[in-house]
């Protein structure tokens, strides 16, 4: 059994005000390194076997269809072994 | 006339909706999310809520309901369609209309009597009110800061389509004041803030809302969005 993994994350030009207060909560607890934070979805997609290139094409289109919205987000597909 | 008005699994807003429409004088006709039948109404409101729990993104699952099938080929076939709030939010998944609804700019789920500026009155849903019109109606959201790419805000700004705008402060962060946009026809409009709440002054800071759903009526008689 293989996992698909899919990350969706708001574009660099849109808002995020969720990252944004992530970003302000660290400093409050010492942690001083982050210069931004972004928040994001992962979607763990498990199949059986190896996935097919076939699969793999039919999560693409799923991420653009329903996991990801074009118009805000981009995403990225990979196999997790 | 019959307006049609979908319930999905977490909709809230359906009853005020259908409430409003008979307060206007129209018939209001339930729809379910799960049956593709839009039972010949004459035009349909996508009522505000937390549709599948706001699961994924809001509005996200419910673009995919049988019931949106059938909505997407007849509104863009013409027929009156109005989104507010959570509706308004599928209208943007769906992209029947430009851009997307995100989390508001504060972060808190906001609750308020807002005024609005009705921009542009040639719509099926705001031919009742008069261009520049400021009316107070009620606004309850967490994701309703509008937002698109630089080149749509023009389009929208340029063919009149921004509908309505906040007045005063910016209330969630939505690019240039936008409460309210339609798509190119008139037909389909997408509205953040809440006209089914402001139908009847026991229950509504005042009578405001009422102006939408007249709109419609008038357009349906008329055939245009007059």
């Amino acid at each position: 059994m293989a996992t698909i993994v899919v990350d969706v994350m708001l574009k660099p030009e849109i808002l995020d005000p969720q990252g944004k207060a992530v970003a302000s909560a660290l400093p409050r607890l010492g942690f001083t390194f982050a210069t931004d934070v972004r928040q994001g979805k992962r979607f763990e997609i498990s199949v059986e076997g190896e996935p097919t290139s076939t699969q793999l094409a039919e999560v693409e289109k799923a991420a653009e269809m329903l996991l990801s919205n074009p118009v805000i987000e981009n995403f990225t597909v990979r196999v997790e072994k | 006339m019959k307006i049609g008005v979908v319930t999905f699994p977490g909709t809230l807003d359906d009853r005020d909706a259908a409430r409003a429409i008979r307060y206007a004088g129209g018939e209001a006709i339930e729809l379910w999310h799960d049956e593709a039948d839009l039972k010949s109404v004459d035009a349909v409101i996508l009522p505000g809520g937390f549709s599948y729990g706001d699961y994924l993104r809001c509005g996200a699952i419910s673009r995919f309901s049988p019931v949106m099938e059938s909505l997407i080929a007849a509104a863009q076939g013409g027929m009156p369609l109005l989104g507010i709030c959570n509706g308004f939010q599928v209208l943007a998944e769906a992209h029947l209309i430009p851009g997307a609804l995100t989390r508001n700019q504060h972060l808190h789920f906001l609750c308020t009597d807002q005024k609005i500026r009705i921009e542009n009155n040639n719509t099926a849903w705001t031919n009742s009110f008069t261009e520049g019109q400021e009316i107070v109606i009620p606004l309850k959201n967490g994701e309703g800061s509008y937002q698109c790419d630089d080149e749509t805000l023009k389009m929208l700004e340029g063919e009149g389509r921004i509908i309505a705008r906040y007045v005063g402060e910016n209330p969630n962060g939505s690019r240039n004041l936008i409460a309210g946009i339609s798509n190119e026809r008139g037909n389909i409009v997408g509205l953040m803030p809440h006209p089914e709440h402001a139908v009847d002054a026991l229950t509504g800071p005042g009578v405001d809302g009422l102006g939408f759903f007249t709109s419609v009526l008038k357009a349906l008689v008329s055939g245009g969005n007059k």
